[in-house]
C-alpha cells in the first residue's frame, strides 16, 4: 500500500481523518488543561505565601 | 476483610491519604504514559494499517477504533463515577469525592467523541449526521447527565457539600447505562446491534477485533492520565489551606 492509498482511505479520507484528529484534540486538552491549571495554581499559592510572610 | 491481604488493605488507606496519591501519582504518571503510548501506536497500526477493509463500508469503518472504544468508555468512567460518588457519600472518603467529580469532565469528553465519530461515520454510511433513535438519543442523555454532574458541582461553593449532591445525581442517573447498552435489542434502531459483546461467537474478525482491543485498553490508561491530572489539580485546590500543600509549596518556590 502506498503512503497516499493509506491517506486516500478508499475515499472516506475526509469522515475518517476528521473522527481521529477531534478525537486527537479532545483527548490532547483534556490532560494539558489540568495540567497548566494545577502548575499556575502553585504559582499562585507561592506568590501569597511570599506576600504574607 | 478477612479475604483482602492485609498488603492491599495498607495499600488502598494510604492512597486514601490526599499527600499520599499526589506524591504516588506523580511517580506512577510516566509508566501510565508509556504504557498508553504503547497500546495506541500498535492498536493504530493495526486498525488503520493492517486490517483490511471492511467488505461493505470499506476503509469508513476504521472510524470503528476510536467510535466504540469511546462509547465504551463513556459508559465504564459512569460506573466509576457514580461507585466513587457513593463510597464518597457513605464513609465521607474526601479522595473517592475527588476521583468522582474528576471522572466527570473525562466521562464527558469520551461521550462527546463517541457522539462526532459516530456522526462522522453516519454520513457516509446512513446517509445522515444524526436521527433520534434509542441508541444516539440516549447516548446524548448520557452527555447531559455529565455536564449536570460539573456544573452542579462548580454552582456549590462549599465542595464537599457539592460532592454529596453530586453523588445523588450521578446514582439516579445510572438508570440510563443499561438503557444505553440495551437499546439497540430494545428498540428497532438505525443504529447496529452488538457485534463483540456477543462473546461466544463475535461477528467480527480477529484482525479488526486485536487492534479493537488494544484500543480500549490504551483507553482505560488515557482515563488513568486524564483522571489523576484532575484529581491532582482539584486535591491541591481543596487542600490550600492545610499543612502538606502549604509546605509542599514552600519547598518548590524555595
Amino acid at each position: 500500500m502506498t503512503l497516499q492509498a493509506f491517506f486516500a482511505m478508499g475515499g472516506y479520507a475526509f469522515y475518517v481523518w476528521t473522527a481521529y484528529g477531534l478525537t486527537l484534540m479532545v483527548l490532547v486538552l483534556n490532560v494539558l488543561l489540568p495540567l497548566i491549571q494545577r502548575k499556575q495554581f502553585l504559582r499562585q499559592q507561592a506568590l501569597k505565601q511570599k506576600r504574607s510572610t | 476483610m478477612f479475604l483482602i491481604p492485609d498488603s492491599v488493605v495498607r495499600f488502598f488507606h494510604r492512597m486514601a491519604s490526599p499527600p499520599h496519591f499526589y506524591a504516588f501519582t506523580e511517580r506512577l504518571m510516566p509508566w501510565l504514559v508509556v504504557i498508553f503510548f504503547l497500546l495506541t501506536v500498535s492498536g493504530l497500526y493495526g486498525g488503520l494499517y493492517l486490517a483490511p477493509p471492511d467488505y461493505q463500508q470499506g476503509d469508513s469503518y476504521r472510524i470503528i477504533y476510536i467510535h466504540v472504544p469511546s462509547a465504551w468508555m463513556s459508559l465504564f468512567i459512569y460506573v466509576v463515577m457514580a461507585i466513587t460518588g457513593a463510597i464518597g457519600l457513605i464513609w465521607r472518603i474526601k479522595l473517592a469525592e475527588i476521583i468522582s467529580i474528576s471522572s466527570a469532565a473525562v466521562g464527558a469528553s469520551f461521550t462527546l467523541i463517541a457522539l462526532f465519530t459516530g456522526s462522522l461515520w453516519g454520513k457516509p454510511m446512513w446517509g445522515t449526521w444524526w436521527v433520534w433513535d434509542a441508541r444516539l438519543t440516549s447516548e446524548l442523555i448520557l452527555l447531559f447527565l455529565y455536564l449536570g454532574v460539573i456544573g452542579l458541582y462548580g454552582a456549590i461553593e462549599d465542595k464537599r457539600v457539592a460532592s454529596k449532591a453530586v453523588a445523588i445525581l450521578a446514582l439516579v442517573g445510572v438508570v440510563n447505562i443499561p438503557i444505553i447498552h440495551y437499546s439497540v435489542e430494545w428498540w428497532n434502531t438505525l443504529h447496529q446491534g452488538p457485534t463483540v459483546t456477543k462473546l461466544d461467537k463475535p461477528s467480527i474478525h480477529v484482525s479488526m477485533l486485536i487492534p479493537l482491543l488494544l484500543m480500549t485498553l490504551a483507553f482505560k490508561f488515557y482515563y488513568l492520565i486524564a483522571v489523576i491530572q484532575r484529581a491532582r489539580l482539584e486535591l491541591l485546590r481543596r487542600e490550600r489551606n492545610s499543612q502538606w500543600v502549604k509546605s509542599m509549596i514552600t519547598g518548590e518556590s524555595a
